[in-house]
């Protein structure tokens, strides 16, 4: 990591200094955003492909009269208006409004899995929300190879995402816990490297979710299918990979949120500017004292 | 400090809900531009030649066993042509039916139910995918593909197989509203595609698309073209319908429907 002290800041020598460290290479600030993109349009097209039959299964096949583990839908065998509703297992939701029914563009109330404003295109068009989402998916691995095979060759994967032994013991991982719950954020020296939670956190999104994305995603393929059969039997069958992609794609949008709001509270611009311009800045005490 | 920065996070927070917003907004205005569909079909062909590379010809579709059935295959599309010519074939068990074989073939067929039955059979218990999300496990006996295009020798110019169904799907004003769908030479010559004439040992309901349909197994539901009536083939595809090669490709659907 390169460093330059802020030019301009004559700051007294009792005080902290800033310090601005170059924390991310530019082709981890580029992924990020080609990810961040990519990730926006694959949810939002993910959710439009949903609700062409928005129910949930598990095992080899699903269908109408089959089981469903997860279903959206507008009941409206009761007397007075429809009920949109989220069933998980055998716990229904009144969702009205949001899931199973909602408003369309033209304001009236309709049977829709998910509502127009989180899916991309908002009106119902299945055949084009799979363009955007397959256009998106290529682009969405291609951007992750280069994002690893970089990772790899300059040591970011291993030097700034690894956790080290010394904060992987449970001490040091319940006192990150703790310092999470308190909104307590590493300042000065410590501000350098990612947290413990935040290294875990990273390497499971990288390594566990998008990877499962990728290949939940091939396993409904019944072209992949044909290629690569034990990918289907890994996740126990092409309707079990379609539940776990829907899992793992919730899961990272959990992720997102968390993402945001932490760096919101750790200070939304200078999070912000490290992730554009690479420079973040720290308070670090005057040496010479 | 924290009064100076909580304007500055609620201005975030708005400029990201806004910006969000007109992103949506924005890819609906992207989704109406011809130019933009373009670029995203593009990922189509890249699919296919990567899928065709990996799997080559013969890569077979998974096949299940009689415990692997389910229960109920869904019936989807079309579940009844309309149309007096059906109606008659239908009420003389398709007795009268015959499969007509031609195109950029040397020798023209004409196929009888029983002619396609005395034919090599092939059985297959696989899984049936639909675009929309859901899958169903059947057993589908019929003739191989392949065996009654041999027997139809084919011209060298022939690159497409087109299939020309019963059913009028969509009440188009320019008459393209009639199912069709077609395949490339790979998948026509695929060990496992065959033209079924029954699902679960019974012959094919007229739900699932009596008195024949088409198995293509590594693709999705809608190239499976029920109620078929008649063979073609051909060397271009701009010919039929709004020229995508299939009913639901002429209405946007990727026309390899692989993935």
């Amino acid at each position: 990591m390169t460093e330059t002290p802020e030019t301009g800041l004559a700051t007294p020598s009792q005080r902290p200094r800033r310090l601005a460290v170059y924390r991310h290479a530019r082709v981890t600030r580029l992924t990020h955003w080609i990810n961040f993109l990519c990730v926006s349009v694959l949810l939002f097209s993910g959710l439009q492909i949903f609700n062409a039959h928005p129910a949930l299964y598990w095992g080899q096949f699903g269908a109408d009269s089959d089981p469903s583990i997860f279903e959206l839908g507008a009941d409206e065998s009761r007397a007075g208006p429809p009920v949109g509703f989220a069933r998980i297992g055998s716990s229904t939701f009144d969702t009205t409004g949001i899931l199973g029914l909602s408003r369309n563009a033209s304001g009236g109330f309709a049977q829709r899995g998910f509502p127009a404003w989180l899916t991309l295109p908002s009106w119902r068009d299945l055949a084009m929300g799979r363009r955007w989402h397959f256009f998106f998916a290529w682009l969405f691995v291609a951007n992750l190879l280069v994002y690893v095979a970089a990772g790899l060759a300059n040591g970011h994967l291993w030097r700034d995402l690894l956790p080290s032994w010394r904060q992987l013991r449970p001490r040091s991982l319940l006192q990150d816990v703790a310092d999470h719950l308190r909104l307590k954020f590493p300042r000065g020296e410590a501000a350098r490297h990612y947290n413990p939670l935040q290294k875990l956190t990273y390497l499971g999104v990288i390594g566990v979710l998008l990877p499962a994305m990728i290949l939940t995603g091939l396993a409904m393929s019944p072209g992949m299918d044909a290629i690569l059969p034990w990918l289907v039997d890994m996740f126990g069958g092409r309707q079990s990979a379609r539940t776990i992609h829907f899992i793992a794609a919730s899961l990272i949008v959990l992720f997102v949120f968390v993402h945001v709001a932490m760096a919101l509270l750790a200070g939304p611009v200078n999070e912000l500017r490290s992730m554009i311009t690479g420079r973040f800045l720290i308070s670090v005490e005057d040496k010479h004292e | 400090m924290s009064r100076i920065q909580l304007p500055r996070r609620r201005f975030l927070a708005l400029s990201a809900a806004g910006l969000g917003g007109a992103l949506l907004a924005g890819c609906d205005r992207l989704s109406e531009t011809s130019e933009v569909q373009e670029v995203l079909s593009s990922a189509e062909s890249l699919t296919y030649r990567v899928q065709r590379l990996l799997g080559g010809r013969d890569a077979l579709a998974r096949e299940f066993t009689e415990a692997d059935l389910s229960p109920v295959f869904k019936v989807n599309g079309s579940s009844m042509p309309e149309g007096e010519d059906y109606a008659a074939l239908l009420e003389g068990n398709f007795v009268d039916w015959r499969l007509r074989v031609e195109g950029l073939v040397a020798n023209p067929l004409d196929l009888s139910l029983e002619d396609l039955r005395k034919l090599p059979q092939r059985t297959q218990i696989t899984r049936h995918d639909c675009v929309e999300g859901w899958s169903a496990i059947g057993k589908w006996r019929g003739v191989p593909l392949a065996i009654v295009l041999q027997r139809a020798s084919l011209l060298p110019t022939a690159r497409f197989v087109v299939f020309h169904c019963a059913d009028v799907y969509e009440r188009a004003l320019d008459g393209t509203g009639q199912y069709y769908e077609s395949i490339d030479l790979i998948d026509a010559f695929h060990p496992q595609t065959i033209l079924a004439h029954s699902l679960n040992d019974a012959p094919l309901s007229v739900g699932h698309g009596a008195p024949l349909r088409l198995r293509v197994e590594r693709q999705l539901g809608y190239k499976h073209a029920k109620y078929v009536m008649r063979i073609e083939l051909t060397d271009r595809l701009d010919r039929f319908g709004r020229g995508k090669g299939g009913f639901w490709p002429d209405r946007g659907y990727e026309w390899y429907a692989g993935i």
